[in-house]
């Protein structure tokens, strides 16, 4: 009983270790990998680290109007991401914290962080985080349903929502070539990017005023704080690829007896896999796309939303044989 | 047990009988706003400790009213929790209210009426017989006609205590028709004698229709809500919040009455008609909020959207009975009980925080207020601990009963019919719709009021008021954030409600101080505990940790602003800029938003304008026919004041003729 | 085994259909439309040749054959040609908006789906979950004519209607040959009659904006 605890204790800790070290290098390659597909040379792709380090020494810059929210967010929003990378299994998949929340706790806990971001956006009173907050605003609310409608497709599947059940049972072969995965994967492949702010529906590498979206929220942070922001945006983009990983692509990852050091190495591996097919997959995808009007990401996000639903309709259609 | 709450009742009217011979009038405030707290909460307290030891069903009939029937009153698991509920929230709000009313203009214009509002709530309750129960209803409608009328010199305020005024009549007409209807002609309108029909009436649809309008208008389900976003600012803030946390959970404690308990089994459509008109609630209640100006008539709205989660998931639970699937459909109803009791707490708090913004600053426009967490430091704490909670966020208490409902939603992929199982899941996607949008609404609404510069003189000249005030809105947080953190506290209660109302005990360790796994265990669970603590522990911790690591130098400076900072605060966003992507959107479907731009020429001096109008469906295809037909009507029967007196004895002849002919037709 | 993964192959392959019946109706441009559509009729090949070799019916292949030649590749690179030459405008000009739209198509679909479940109840799952999905994908066909206005993107309304047709077809066991030829050619048809159309209109109205010629005819909606 003991043994276990302590057991599921250190995997949580290294599991936890394992995303915060991952986070920045998945970032990296995947702009690495951007880069060259433009044919740049590019950063190399451990310059995120090098970025976080160096933001982390920097003097905060505080704005006269800032407030309690303000400095209390990046806290906040990082401590969140740390909490829901935690549920995600990633390289192993009986983690402790899986338990106290399911996939909709996840999202739950994205909103939140969603919503103090917006709060701190609006904290300062200038036009740019007010444009930022209210357009992230719009994307979040559509993005929310579709992610729960596709944990309703998986709950429709597996029975439940809890993150290592569903994967358990994937591992398990029950499920075939199934339709309703299919188009249930795509709308959480079309949520992940827009919930990262990844092309077509906001550039992150851009401060051009009429297209930022997360950047415009988080104009006025400097320094320290910056770095934190920056760390939870890097963990939710590792959230989202692990998330579509393991829900529908889970083999190989560790999920015996937590003490099993070869099968811990073994995850790892795959762990690492998915990050750079991860990587590589949003690479070929934003330089292949172009960013899109604010109003055309509602009708992306809506086309997400109703591939969720179609995915649940069409596992009622099959449950009815 | 129901002697003793019958006797709480009576002091609660001697109060409000008396309350307005009592002098001096701050006296008067005092004993009747401790009064009516010190007795709410002894009555949620009992309720609570009953509904958790799980007593008996007692009964008591009185020899008072109607001659050949008595008056019966009841107290079951339902009225229990629905009392626990109530009390507890307007014993909280009580405590604001001491601070609160003494600064209105006339504050002994709400307290006759307040003690009565309360006792006529907890006696709806207790009705065991139709008479009793739309006499308590009645009785509750106008004291909080008066209640909402308490600020009688502002027009705005009359206008919507007339409207009011005739919707709760709207209400109670329906509802009496359809206890007429399930008791029949020569019917017996005790309860325990509906509950015993063997046999379904022949009209009990009608019944069933006529009370789901009937509470659903005093509910405010959408399309009969016009009236709420009108009564609820309109009042002063402490009854906001009865109004919002109290009345509407009546509302639907009397469609869960009717529907689980009165009528017998359930028919499939029942329950999809509560869970699409919840749905419908749920989105055009937020999507309204969004566009509010009016801080009050946010909340207001976002009531709507939470009667709208509650009754979705009360027709959810009809739909699992009419299945025969009792365990889903205990925990649908859990999640809904769950939910009455969240929101009388959240939607409490945020009424009293807008009470006090009020009194700092006199203003309820978003548009000008702005950088009050400066000014209002503690009230900006409890405020965005109330807005998360209703923007259903961990680790608050919102975000429990919504992810109880969300797991209930999940599960219905067992529903017998066909329809019900393809219209929950759509219905489930527009729930979480507006769940998501509630965090919008929230976001705008608590940014907009707290944060930023200020946009007016007001605004920047707020003083935070202490005293009692804010020791209710503390309270308030403080009882958010413990039901968030330990949800077993709310859903012990709730799941004992269920119980006796479904007869299923929810699976054994579903409802466990630390991990709430509804479903049994090895399915998904919450662990809201583990996550506060998570929480916490992180966003302390990391802080020192990080300072340790590498030395944390800071300073002040002007805000960046991409190089271009203005000085003025009107270049800040607004509450309808915030919204305009959202009314894009959504607008021209649900609310046909109309913006019309007023540029002038060059070098015509006048400031260009922006117009933006909104019009809700509801007014004009559901209020104004009925309001045109009701002028016709009155129009033409005027010319009856004027008869002789031959005529209307004829009238009057002509009417017992006729009743005479259907008693003699029925009696065939 | 063998017949789980033929079903679950069929039933995706249906899907991929629908799928892109929605990506048509979801597109901005004509060009748009009209790879999302050849993506469709490619899907409809895949179905169809699946089935025939799952079912073991070899007729079948001709209708993939068919399906993929004529609908894939053909006509839209044909459509493709006559909206160049004709320099008909770019954008799909639409009546209805295209959220209103996807979402009508999403109640159509669960209308389809609420249609068949009961009907075929006692027939195999794999014949009704491709009829529930073939009629989805006939329906939104005919959303797809009401709520666009240019005549190309009716054609091509109709035209995935018809990849409806012929997925239910395929679905079901036997069917004769002769009747999908017929199909084909009923289309054949009635593309060239468009296309006949498209000139004659043009050259007459300078425009295949159907609401122009509407008010010509004096008929305003």
């Amino acid at each position: 009983m003991i043994r276990t605890a302590i057991a599921g204790t250190l995997l949580q800790l290294l599991h936890l270790l394992v995303a915060l070290a991952a986070a920045p290098l998945l970032l990296g390659v995947t702009r690495f990998a951007k880069s060259r597909l433009q044919s740049r040379r590019g950063p190399s792709p451990i310059q995120p680290y090098r970025d976080l380090l160096r933001l982390m020494r920097k003097e905060t810059v505080l704005a006269h109007d800032a407030s309690w929210i303000f400095r209390a967010t990046p806290y906040l929003v990082f401590s969140l991401m740390v909490i829901a990378a935690g549920m995600v299994p990633m390289f192993a998949l009986d983690l402790p914290l899986a338990s106290a929340g399911d996939l909709i706790a996840i999202v739950a806990l994205l909103a939140t962080a969603r919503f103090f971001q917006s709060l701190a956006g609006l904290d300062i009173g200038t036009a740019f985080g007010g444009i930022g907050a209210s357009r992230d605003a719009l994307i979040g609310s559509l993005a929310e349903p579709a992610v729960l409608m596709v944990a309703f497709a998986l709950a429709l599947v597996a029975g439940t929502t809890a993150l290592p059940a569903i994967a358990r049972f994937v591992l398990s072969g029950g499920v075939g070539v199934d339709v309703s995965l299919a188009l249930a994967l795509i709308a959480l492949l079309i949520v992940a990017i827009a919930e990262n702010g990844r092309i077509p529906v906001d550039n992150p590498a851009t401060h051009l005023e009429l297209t930022m979206v997360h950047e415009a929220m988080v104009l006025e942070y400097s320094g320290r704080n910056l770095a934190l922001i920056e760390a939870a945006q890097m963990l939710k983009l590792l959230i989202f690829v692990s998330l579509v990983a393991a829900l529908f692509a889970p083999w190989g990852l560790a999920a015996g007896d937590v003490l099993d050091l070869l099968e811990l190495g073994g995850g790892l591996l795959i762990f690492l896999l998915h990050l750079l097919v991860g990587a590589a997959v949003i690479a070929i995808f934003e330089v292949s796309i172009a960013k899109m009007r604010v109003f055309r990401v509602v009708e992306f996000l809506g086309a997400a939303l109703i591939l969720a639903v179609l995915a649940v309709v069409f596992r009622f259609v099959a449950e009815a044989s | 047990m129901l002697t003793l709450t019958l006797l709480g009742l009576l002091v609660l009217l001697a109060l409000g009988v008396s309350a307005p011979f009592i002098r001096p009038d701050r006296l008067a405030l005092r004993l009747v706003h401790g009064g009516v707290g010190g007795v709410a909460l002894a009555l949620g307290i009992a309720a609570a400790i009953r509904l958790v030891a799980g007593g008996e069903v007692s009964e008591l009939d009185l020899p008072l009213g109607l001659p050949w029937m008595g008056t019966h009153f009841r107290l079951d698991d339902l009225a229990c929790f629905f009392m626990a509920a109530i009390n507890l929230a307007a014993a909280l709000v009580m405590v604001f209210a001491d601070g609160y009313a003494a600064r209105q203009p006339e504050p002994t214009r709400a307290l006759a009426p307040l003690p009565i509002f309360l006792a006529a709530c907890n006696l709806v309750l207790l009705a065991n017989d139709a008479f009793v129960f739309l006499l308590a209803w009645e009785m509750m409608s106008i004291a909080s006609w008066l209640l909402v009328l308490a600020n009688h010199r502002e027009d705005e305020s009359r206008h919507a205590a007339y409207v009011y005024l005739a919707m709760a009549s709207l209400s109670v007409l329906l509802l009496l028709l359809a206890f007429g209807a399930l008791a029949g002609i020569d019917g017996d309108y005790r309860f325990a004698a509906l509950r015993e029909a063997t046999e379904r009436p022949p009209m009990a649809t009608l019944a069933v229709v006529l009370a789901m309008l009937g509470a659903g208008a005093k509910a405010g389900l959408v399309p009969l809500h016009v009236w709420l976003p009108l009564a609820h600012p309109a009042a002063p803030s402490h009854v906001s919040a009865l109004l919002s946390g109290v009345m509407v959970k009546i509302a639907l404690y009397g469609l869960a009455r009717f529907l689980f308990d009165l009528v017998g089994a359930p028919a499939w459509w029942w329950g999809v008609v509560l869970v699409v008109a919840g749905a419908a609630s749920a989105l055009i209640g937020i999507l309204y909020a969004l566009m509010q100006r009016d801080l009050k008539r946010v909340l207001a709205y976002s009531t709507i959207e939470n009667v709208g989660v509650i009754t979705f998931a009360l027709g959810l639970s009809l739909c699992f009975r009419a299945s025969e699937l009792f365990d889903l459909s205990a925990l649908a109803l859990a999640g809904a009980l769950a939910h009455a009791l969240n929101h009388a707490l959240f939607k409490s708090l945020m009424f009293c925080g807008a009470g006090v913004i009020l009194e700092a600053t006199h203003l309820r426009d978003l548009e000008r207020m702005g950088g009050l967490v400066r000014r209002m430091p503690y009230a900006s704490l409890f405020m965005l601990m109330g807005s998360l909670a209703a923007s259903s966020l961990p680790p608050l208490n919102g975000f429990v009963s919504e992810w109880l409902i969300f797991q209930t939603v999940f599960a219905s992929s067992a529903l017998h019919d066909n329809l019900p199982r393809l219209i929950v899941p759509l219905m489930g996607a527009v729930l979480a719709l507006s769940a998501a949008l509630a965090a919008v609404a929230f976001v705008r609404a608590f940014g907009l009021a707290f944060l930023g510069r200020p946009r007016s003189v007001e605004a920047e000249r707020a003083v935070e008021p202490g005293g009692t005030m804010m020791t209710g809105l503390a309270l308030l947080a403080g009882g958010c954030l413990l039901l968030g953190v330990f949800p077993v506290v709310t859903l012990s209660l709730a799941e004992s409600a269920a119980h006796g109302v479904i007869g299923v005990s929810l699976p054994a360790g579903a409802v466990g101080w630390i991990v709430l796994a509804p479903l049994g265990s090895g399915g998904a669970a919450y662990a809201g505990f583990i996550v506060f603590l998570a929480l916490l522990g992180l966003a302390v911790g990391t802080r020192p940790l990080l300072a340790r690591l590498w030395a944390e130098r800071r300073r002040r400076a002007a805000a960046w602003d991409c190089g271009f900072p203005d000085a003025s605060p009107s270049t800040q966003y607004t509450a309808s800029s915030f919204s305009q992507p959202l009314r894009r959107v959504f607008g021209t479907a649900f609310f046909r938003a109309r913006e019309t731009v007023d540029m002038p020429a060059p070098g015509d001096a006048r400031p260009a304008r922006l117009e933006i109008r909104l019009i809700d469906p509801a007014w004009d295809w559901g209020v104004e026919p009925i309001r045109r037909a009701v002028e016709a009507a009155t129009l033409r029967l005027n010319a009856t004041q004027f008869l002789s007196i031959r005529r209307y004895l004829s009238l009057m002849f002509g009417a017992l003729v006729t009743l005479l002919l259907i008693v003699a037709a029925t009696q065939q | 085994m063998f017949a789980t993964i033929a079903y679950d192959l069929s039933h995706m392959a249906g899907a991929m259909v629908l799928l892109a019946g929605f990506v048509v109706l979801y597109q901005r441009r004509v060009l748009g439309v009209l790879r999302a559509f050849a993506a469709q009729s490619i899907a409809v090949a895949g179905a169809a040749a699946w089935q025939a070799y799952s079912q073991e019916a070899p007729h079948l292949y001709v209708t993939a054959a068919i399906a993929l030649l004529l609908k894939g590749i053909a006509a839209p690179i044909a459509l493709n040609r006559i909206v160049r030459r004709l320099d008909i405008h770019r954008t799909v000009e639409t009546a209805v908006g295209i959220g209103a739209t996807m979402l009508a198509g999403v109640g159509l679909v669960v209308l389809a789906t609420l249609l068949v479940l009961p009907v075929t109840v006692s027939s195999a799952a794999l014949t009704r979950e491709t009829l529930a999905i073939a009629l989805s994908v006939v329906l939104i066909g005919f959303l797809m004519m009401i709520t666009r206005r240019n005549a190309i993107t009716q054609v091509v309304g109709f035209m995935s209607l018809e990849n409806g047709l012929v997925l239910a077809a395929v679905g079901v066991k036997g069917m004769p040959l002769v009747v999908e030829m017929s199909v084909a050619f009923s289309l054949l048809i009635a593309f060239i009659l468009f296309g006949m159309f498209f000139f004659r209109i043009r050259e007459r109205f300078d425009t295949l904006d159907l609401q122009s010629i509407e008010s010509f005819r004096g008929e305003r909606r």
